[in-house]
Parts: structure tokens; C-alpha cells; sequence
């Protein structure tokens, strides 16, 4: 009696691991002609919720299945430099450049922008409210050196493309990053992660930290770190997409690649950028590159003319 | 203090609505993970009793090296992973990576050790005279080998309890050769509990993560408590 409920038990188990077993290997629904498109987009992108609001759109029309893993733009392009992604999305023309004359990606078009912000706790303990950015740099670096100082910056500290604007902003205002910032004491630190869990770490800590203005709009309800930098040329942030080079990677899905970035710089989405998140935070949270590309200053083509 | 319990009402709510979102990550970690135990049963189980009951040089050794692998950091199987199927990786033309068959394939790795080390215990446990009483009746090799197992099986129940509680409960293999993926489709996403919950938590959205916690310690509980429930039979 003992034994048969044993084996019935063991019965059940092994049904049920065969079950879920083969669930796992046949549970994808998508129909074999249903193509797959591999993103790597930059987090901010990401955590202001405009793929999620895009990607249904595109799987629609073009009956694609739209893969996205959200990292900074530095970890989007090494996806990108060893073919595991279709599409890069990402926002530092200087490393997109570079990846372009390496052969990597190629069609960059430039679909949207917006400003870089210096955001921290009301107090402002360091006083940069209105200044320029590369004032406020110093101005922060001065009172966190001070002993006794609670003036804290938060970078992102992962060679995203956030991460390489703060860079500049520090070469600006006359310091070399690894010497005279990087280590020179507690106020600066850094997160190692995406925007938005970034802006969650500075707000815990009541610290300063530059943010793309898309994320921290998006965030803005949970946190109590105020703008305090918006105006400033160095602050521009130029949001582009690209394929991956498919002479470097032959089975990287060019196709509907091509398509995605198409689609990005199409009058129907550029009007859908231009109007995101209005409603929920009364200003967009980025603004579409189509008709701006003269004052973003990158060629009318980048914005305007679609992949052949 | 208010943001906590409004986080748990919350989370209640979530698992009690059965909120899709919510359930397919549950489902998608079970499954993911039950493979891996799976492949890593059918692995860890011929490997284990071939080290136990095999004579070779070095036996000793292996079954320490195996015992130090049941600590084997989870990022580092994962890294070991994305390094070899990443598309310039050797196996990077299978495309694997960020598919939840990558995530399979590293937790079976991750728990490989720990189970194979788990079964040779199980089977060195077993009491000799079972094993003299079997020889003196001159089994075959295979009614030997059945037998014993037969007498070790809760052991090895209990085994396969620990691969599975390792491999679902582990986060940063799944993040690095995952990535997170939150898709369409049930079958190509490869957001599972672990890594929804550090990045639900990152940005800020604690019900969530209190919600996916609850369910991630609801199935480790559960799984345990089947265990012992065949057991105590």
C-alpha cells in the first residue's frame, strides 16, 4: 500500500515535470514566420516607459516580436559590437561615431532629443541653482571637498551615454575626471546602474546627480530632488538609432531592423515622441528630432531620410 | 513606515487579482528553473553514481573539487555563459543569448555541482549491508544500481529540492545571460522573479517587488514542503 502511494506520488511528479518540461521548450507561440528584433536601447528610453508605448505599434504593423534589454549606452554598445542585438539605441554621438567608423553599425537616424538636467535636494546646499553646468560641477566639487560637508553627487558611474555627458561637463569646467573627481573623496559617487534606479539612489542620499530630462520627469512623483541646472548648451542629448553593420554580423536580423529605425523616424512616431507623457507630466519628455535638426545640429539626412 | 504596509496591500492585491504581469513572471521562473533542475537531475545522477561507486585516480579530489563548486558565485557562472554565447563567443551562432534557454543552460551549470555532490552523499549513505546483502545475491549491475537508488531516494529527492531552491532563487546569472527581457511573448521574455524583483526595486516600484518576493518564497516554501510531504510517507 505504502509503496503504490510512493509510485503514484512519484508518478504525479514526473507527469508534471514533463509537462512543465515540455512547456519550456514549446511554450513560444510565435508563429515561425513572426520575425524576432533584438534591441539594446539605453535605459532612459526605457524606464520613461516610450518603448513599451512604441514596441506594441511596430509588432503590429510589421508582425515582429521586439526584444529589449535596457542598459546604459556604453554595455549597449558592446552588445552591439559582438552582433547579439539587431538595433542600438543610444545617445553619445562622440561613441556612436567611433562605432560607426569601426564598421559596427551603420544607418544612424536621429529620431528624438532633449536635455540633460542637474537635479538635486531642495536645500541646495552647494548653490547651483541657475548656474551654467560647468559652474555647478564646480560649485558641487568645491563644497564635497569641504570637510564636514554633506554635499553628495551621485554619477552613474557605467559608461552610459549619461555617464559620458557628466564626463564632458567635467572636462569643461577644467578637471580631469580620473584625477581631480573619480576618488577624490565621498561626495562622489558612483551608482553603476541605470538611470532610473540612479535617481532612486540620489534621492535616498539627498544628492546632486545629472539625469536626462525624460527619466527624471518620469520619476519625478516618487522623488524630492528638484531641477536646479536645465539651461546650457553642453546639456543637449541626442537620441539615435542603428543597425548593426549586417556585412560585420550576416545573421543579425537586417531586415526588420532596417524597419525599426525606419519606423523611428516616421511622421506618425515622431508625432507619438513629440506627444509622449504630455498628458501624465504636462511637458514631453523628449521632443522629435524630425524638424530640429538644424538646431541639434546633425545632417537633415539623419533625421529625415529613411534606410533604402 | 506607511510606504512598507502600503506596499503589502498592494502586493496582496496583486496576487490575488492573479495580475497577468505578476503570474506570467511566477510561471516563467518555475518553468525556467524546473527545467534546469531537470536537465540537472539527469545529469547529476548517472555523474554522481559513477563517482561513488567508480575506482579512478584523483576520485578524492574530484568530490572535493565538487564540494567547492557548491559555492560557485552565481555571476561567474553567468559571466562563464554570456562569454561563450555571445555572438564572438564559440557557441554565439546558436543565438542564445538573452533566451530563456541561455537561462536554463546556466542554472543547470549553477547546480550541477551542488546536486552531483549531493547525490554521491545519498548514495555513499546508504547502508552497507544493503549493499554486501545485494552483491552476496548476485545482482546484476543495473539491479544494484536501481536498488540502491530506490533506498537513497528520499535523499535524492531532497537533492533535487536543493537544485530547484538554487536555481530560482538565483539572480545574477539570470541578469547577465537573461537580460531581463520583458517581451510579447511568454517565450521569448526572460524577465523572471529575481531579476523583476532588483529591478522593480531599483525603480522604485516596491509593491511589485514585495508582490514577486511573497511568490518567490510561497514556491521555495511549497517546493519544501512537498519534499518533506513524500518524506514523512
Amino acid at each position: 500500500m505504502q509503496r503504490r502511494t510512493l509510485f503514484a506520488v512519484a508518478a504525479v511528479m514526473v507527469a508534471l515535470l514533463l509537462i512543465c518540461g515540455c512547456t519550456g521548450t514549446t511554450s513560444d507561440p510565435t508563429p515561425a514566420e513572426k520575425q524576432q528584433l533584438r534591441i539594446a536601447t539605453t535605459t532612459s528610453l526605457y524606464d520613461t516607459k516610450l518603448l513599451e508605448r512604441l514596441t506594441p505599434i511596430f509588432e503590429e504593423q510589421y508582425n515582429a516580436e521586439v526584444l529589449i534589454v535596457s542598459a546604459g549606452t556604453g554595455k549597449a554598445i558592446e552588445y552591439g559590437q559582438n552582433g547579439d542585438v539587431d538595433v542600438l539605441m543610444v545617445h553619445d554621438r562622440a561613441r556612436e561615431d567611433a562605432f560607426l567608423a569601426d564598421g559596427y553599425g551603420v544607418n544612424r537616424r536621429v529620431f528624438a532629443y532633449n536635455y540633460f538636467v542637474v537635479v538635486g535636494p531642495e536645500s541646495d546646499p552647494a548653490g547651483i541653482k541657475g548656474l551654467q553646468p560647468e559652474a555647478a560641477f564646480t560649485a558641487i566639487r568645491e563644497t564635497g571637498m569641504t570637510d564636514g560637508s554633506d554635499v553628495v553627487f551621485v554619477s552613474r558611474g557605467d559608461a552610459s551615454g549619461t555617464h559620458s555627458k557628466e564626463k564632458a561637463i567635467w572636462k569643461a569646467a577644467g578637471f580631469n575626471y580620473s584625477a581631480d573627481v573619480q576618488g577624490s573623496g565621498d561626495w562622489y559617487q558612483e551608482a553603476g546602474t541605470g538611470m532610473g534606479a540612479t535617481l532612486a539612489m540620489a534621492n535616498e542620499k539627498q544628492a546632486y546627480t545629472l539625469s536626462d530630462i525624460g527619466t527624471y520627469l518620469a520619476y519625478k512623483g516618487d522623488l524630492d530632488l528638484v531641477t536646479l541646472v536645465d539651461e546650457g548648451d553642453i546639456l543637449l542629448n541626442i537620441y539615435c538609432a542603428m543597425q548593426i553593420n549586417p556585412e560585420k554580423y550576416s545573421d543579425t536580423n537586417s531586415t526588420v531592423a532596417k524597419d525599426w529605425v525606419n519606423f523611428m523616424i516616421s511622421e506618425d512616431v515622431q508625432k507619438e515622441i513629440a506627444s509622449f507623457g504630455v498628458d501624465q507630466y504636462g511637458q514631453p519628455l523628449f521632443y522629435a528630432a524630425r524638424n530640429d535638426w538644424e538646431k541639434i545640429g546633425v545632417p537633415q539626412a539623419e533625421v529625415k531620410d529613411p534606410i533604402p | 513606515m506607511y510606504e512598507i504596509i502600503e506596499g503589502f496591500v498592494e502586493a496582496a492585491r496583486l496576487i490575488v487579482t492573479l495580475d497577468p504581469d505578476v503570474m506570467a513572471i511566477a510561471a516563467r521562473s518555475i518553468v525556467i528553473s524546473l527545467t534546469a533542475t531537470i536537465l540537472a537531475t539527469l545529469l547529476a545522477i548517472p555523474l554522481g553514481a559513477a563517482i561513488n561507486f567508480g575506482t579512478f585516480p584523483g576520485r578524492k579530489s574530484l568530490i572535493n573539487l565538487i564540494q567547492t563548486l557548491y559555492s560557485l558565485p552565481t555571476v561567474i557562472v553567468g559571466l562563464l555563459i554570456f562569454l561563450l554565447i555571445s555572438r564572438v563567443g564559440p557557441f554565439g551562432s546558436l543565438r542564445l543569448l538573452f533566451t530563456p534557454t541561455a537561462m536554463v543552460i546556466a542554472q543547470t551549470v549553477l547546480i550541477l555541482p551542488i546536486m552531483t555532490g549531493l547525490t554521491i552523499s545519498a548514495l555513499s549513505g546508504v547502508d552497507p549491508v544493503v549493499r554486501d546483502t545485494l552483491y552476496s545475491l548476485g545482482a546484476t549491475r543495473l539491479q544494484f544500481l536501481v536498488n540502491i537508488m530506490k533506498e537513497a531516494r528520499f535523499a535524492i529527492l531532497a537533492t533535487v529540492a536543493v537544485g530547484f531552491g538554487r536555481a530560482i532563487s538565483e539572480v545574477g546569472a539570470a541578469i547577465l545571460v537573461g537580460g531581463n527581457i520583458a517581451a510579447s511573448s511568454f517565450g521569448s521574455s526572460t524577465r523572471v522573479l529575481t531579476t523583476a524583483i532588483s529591478l522593480e526595486t531599483s525603480m522604485g516600484n516596491i509593491p511589485e517587488s514585495i508582490a514577486l518576493g511573497i511568490i518567490l518564497l510561497a514556491i521555495a516554501l511549497g517546493v519544501n514542503l512537498a519534499i518533506t510531504t513524500v518524506q514523512h510517507r
